[in-house]
């Protein structure tokens, strides 16, 4: 069984608490659930959406075709009504449509009843759980769970009205439920957490603002500092004092706020102080398409900042991701005391899906600060080693000695110098940092067939639409599968050299549209894709799309 | 443990204000019995900017305009450390703006200590923020045609809790202002003005020399309409001295995990500790 339910409405109309209450409630009765959520730059009016897919598989994407249509305006009719397949239903207020293409009821009549505007999406919840027969005391657990006092006793009333309204049509099976429900954002912060990130500043902007009002929620519990800054100039300069001063630091924006620490980001490089930092991507250039999606700025983030310095950029792939690789994020930046990149996107950020718990027992912290034992004399804070990496200790701790940290050239001690041999010197010891990543970063996963003819390069949050796709093709018995790239840059080269070799046509998967990751395999190996699948309307791709376009423009099959 | 400071040679010119600017910090922190490693330097770019070269204590040169930001971070991760800002004018109030401004709304507790020349030393000679409106430089040919920053004015009108102005050429009375500032639970503010021997023509030695003058013994600095009378006279007269000083709850201490506890950068790093934060999504 596989089901999608959209909510339709314009903003304002509580479209995302509704969505909340059904997912969780989903959840609860055991199912897999992958919400994705469509909206538009604006507080009240216009169309947003949401679409609730549950199913007793694994999910990893949305559906073109929807089942249920819970319609809160007449504008969700007209816009989403070609999308309910054969058989399924539009709900909505008898207000809005009444005619026989939908289920109409008085829902108005009911709020009346109730005295609170604010439950009238939750009638239309309570005509869903019967349709699906789903019990009520799963769901009274969930609203008990979002809403206190008045607010649950309502929302309780308006399920019950709902659930009355109509006879249940599906007798969803109930089982067990170990599941978490998280978007990535929320992930990416508990990662952070679970590395002990202790100060986390940012600038409002989406879609990286719930990291930073997520972590303001737990701020006082967790004992992390979060700061709103007055510019993303601010942010990175503050996160880098913070980090300096020892505790593990991070910012994040999007891109237009990245581009604003860009000067931040390569003194981070020169000075040798570890940060984390998070471009969540929407639809550029500037302000672009503000609460959309897209994967525009890698070559950006990549090559970002002034002059050369050594950096890792990795890019998450799924919520699991967005948690573990956030905490392995800080393991590195200390480790090789440089700025590590964090690519997500709006996508990612925003869509909620149930992972199995996050594993906090395998988050190791490993800060390689020095106690200063070993130090001899006067510290030298940027001590030319073998392997690039100088001792770290941390300011204020061991009397006697400082801490000397510098933007400009520098001796080893941290002193103003324009000596040519030093300059080249450090440059060099710097430089080497990246040539030890090289041996620290993943190759990417591979999907499908192990020796696939056709072979999918793609990267990020493309994952799961890509993995759905991969999927039906191979039970249709094509060879195909794809490398999904997380780790960045440094580029892994190794698993896509060894499956390029034999593979016939190498197709790349981007939401982008000059294929940037296409144009990073040409540089850093002698391949390059043979086809390119590319979208940038701001929309994200689903599994059933890229399905349908490898069939017609890959394997050209009409289908 | 030694409180004594040690020198470095800098690579200022020969009669530069920072020298004695360099000499009252030394003295300030000494005699206030604080170690090196207990204090923090922070600066941007520029000549004043050099500063954590020249003198040994901890260091954090950052870029150009700025040093705040990095030091409300320090301060936030580490609260036993002493942080101070020194940076120069462009530094502090242009390029560098809109973090002074913001670091006055925070209150956080650290000393800003802007060598204010009123010119651009390192960059040789063009009109600062604090350039009189007029004055002919390498880069405004027919003089400044913008309105100079008041600074100590704006940082009252923020509501800043410690509002001063110093004089590089009156080191006693300096090293007074800046050992005030550093005590001081909040962010404090020493307006330094100091000659550029070299680029600044106008206000040179004696022309501060000339005009400054002590705020008299019962000048009250808790009168806020008096403190910006004195912050806006600045011309025949320069009033040096506390203008304005107030006891305010500092930014950190409005946290109460970090002002009861131990600096955040001492507290252990558990990732089972965070694990309870999993309920809110089953």
């Amino acid at each position: 069984m596989d089901f999608s339910i959209l909510i339709g409405g314009a903003a304002g109309q509580g479209l995302d608490t509704s969505a909340q209450i059904l997912e969780f409630i989903l959840k609860r009765c055991g199912y897999n659930v992958f919400t994705y959520r469509d909206y538009m730059s604006r507080v009240r009016g216009g169309h947003n959406f949401t679409q609730i897919r549950f199913s007793d598989e694994e999910i990893n994407s949305f559906t073109e075709k929807v089942d249920i249509v819970l319609a809160l305006n007449e504008e969700t009719i007209l816009l989403h009504k070609d999308r309910v397949k054969e058989g399924g239903v539009v709900i909505c207020d008898e207000d809005i449509c009444h005619d026989d293409r939908v289920l109409s009821f008085p829902f108005r009549e009911i709020i009346k009843k109730i005295k609170n505007q604010k439950v009238y999406n939750t009638i239309g919840l309570g005509v869903i759980l019967k349709y699906f027969n789903i019990p009520m005391d799963i769901a009274e657990g969930v609203i008990k769970k979002l809403f206190k006092q008045r607010a649950f006793e309502d929302n309780l009333l308006a399920l019950k009205e709902g659930y009355n309204l109509i006879d249940g049509k599906y007798e969803l099976k109930l089982k067990e439920d170990r599941k978490i429900i998280i978007n990535g954002n929320k992930a990416l912060a508990l990662g952070a957490i679970a590395a002990g990130c202790k100060f986390y500043c940012g600038y409002p902007m989406t879609p990286s603002t719930s990291i930073l009002s997520y972590l303001s929620s737990i701020s006082n519990e967790m004992g992390i500092m979060v700061d709103q800054v007055e510019d993303e100039i601010a942010a990175l300069n503050m996160a880098l004092g913070a980090s300096y001063a020892g505790v593990r630091s991070m910012t994040g924006s999007s891109g237009g706020g990245f581009a604003l620490m860009v000067e931040a980001l390569s003194f981070a490089g020169i000075v040798e102080i570890p940060a984390v930092v998070v471009d969540a991507q929407r639809s550029g250039p500037a302000t672009g398409l503000s609460t959309r999606t897209e994967q525009g700025d890698l070559r950006f983030v990549i090559h970002a900042g002034h002059g050369e310095f050594p950096r890792m950029v990795m890019a998450l792939r799924n919520p699991e991701d967005a948690f573990y690789q956030t905490a392995r994020a800080f393991n590195i930046a200390d480790k090789y005391q440089i700025p590590v990149i964090i690519l997500t996107d709006l996508y990612l950020a925003d869509y909620t899906k149930t992972i199995e718990p996050f594993d906090f027992s395998k988050i190791k912290v490993e800060r390689h600060i020095s106690d200063g034992r070993n130090i001899n004399g006067e510290y030298k804070r940027y001590e030319i080693t073998d392997s690039g990496i100088s001792p770290r200790l941390i300011p204020g701790k061991i009397p006697g000695q400082v801490v000397l940290a510098d933007s400009h050239e520098h001796d080893e001690y941290g002193h103003i110098t324009e000596d040519p041999d030093i300059r080249t010197k450090m440059s060099i010891k710097r430089m080497k940092k990246l040539e030890l990543l090289k041996d620290e970063i993943q190759e990417p996963w591979l999907i499908g067939e192990e020796k696939p003819k056709i072979l999918i390069v793609c990267w990020g949050s493309t994952y799961g639409a890509v993995k759905e796709a991969v999927e039906r093709l191979m039970k249709e018995g094509y060879s195909i599968g794809a490398l999904v790239f997380g780790d960045i840059w440094p580029f892994p080269t190794k698993r896509l050299m060894e499956l390029a070799k034999t593979a016939d046509k190498i197709v790349d998967i981007e939401q982008n549209l000059t294929g940037q990751l296409d144009s990073l395999i040409k540089e850093e190996t002698p391949y390059s894709s043979d086809y390119k699948i590319l979208k940038f309307n701001g929309r994200p791709f689903s599994g059933e799309e890229i399905y349908m376009r490898l069939k017609n423009e890959v394997l050209k099959l009409k289908v | 443990m030694s409180c004594e400071y040690k020198l470095y040679e800098p690579s200022w010119c020969p009669g530069c204000g920072n020298y004695m600017i360099r000499t009252a910090l030394k003295m300030a922190l000494e005699e206030l019995k604080i170690e090196p490693h207990e204090v923090v330097l922070v600066s941007g770019i520029g000549q004043a900017a050099k500063m954590p070269h020249y003198i040994k204590v901890n260091g954090f040169n950052g870029l150009h305009g700025r040093a705040i930001p990095p030091a409300i971070g320090i301060k936030l991760a580490n609260k036993d450390l002493k942080v101070i800002v020194e940076s120069g004018d462009g530094d502090s109030y242009g390029e560098g703006g809109n973090h002074f401004i913001h670091a006055i709304r925070r209150n956080i507790d650290i000393a800003h200590f802007v060598h204010d020349n009123q010119i651009y030393g390192l960059t040789k000679g063009q009109a600062s923020p604090t350039t009189a409106i007029g004055q002919r430089t390498t880069l405004q040919f027919d003089g400044v045609k913008v309105e100079p920053i008041k600074p100590l004015a704006l940082a009252l009108t923020m509501g800043a809790g410690f509002v001063a102005r110093g004089f590089s050429g009156d080191i006693p009375h300096l090293v007074y202002l800046m050992k005030e500032a550093i005590k001081y639970k909040g962010y404090a503010l020493v307006d330094i003005l100091q000659p550029c021997v070299v680029w600044n023509k106008v206000n040179t030695f004696s022309w501060y020399k000339n005009r400054v003058y002590h705020l008299p013994d019962d000048y009250d600095y808790t009168n806020k309409e008096e403190a910006m009378k004195k912050a806006l006279e600045f011309d025949d007269r320069i009033p040096i001295g506390i203008l304005y000083k107030e006891e305010k709850e500092t930014y950190e201490d409005k946290f109460d995990f970090i002002k009861n506890g131990p600096p955040l950068v001492d507290r252990g790093l558990n990732p089972m500790d965070a694990e309870r934060l999993m309920e809110e999504f089953k």
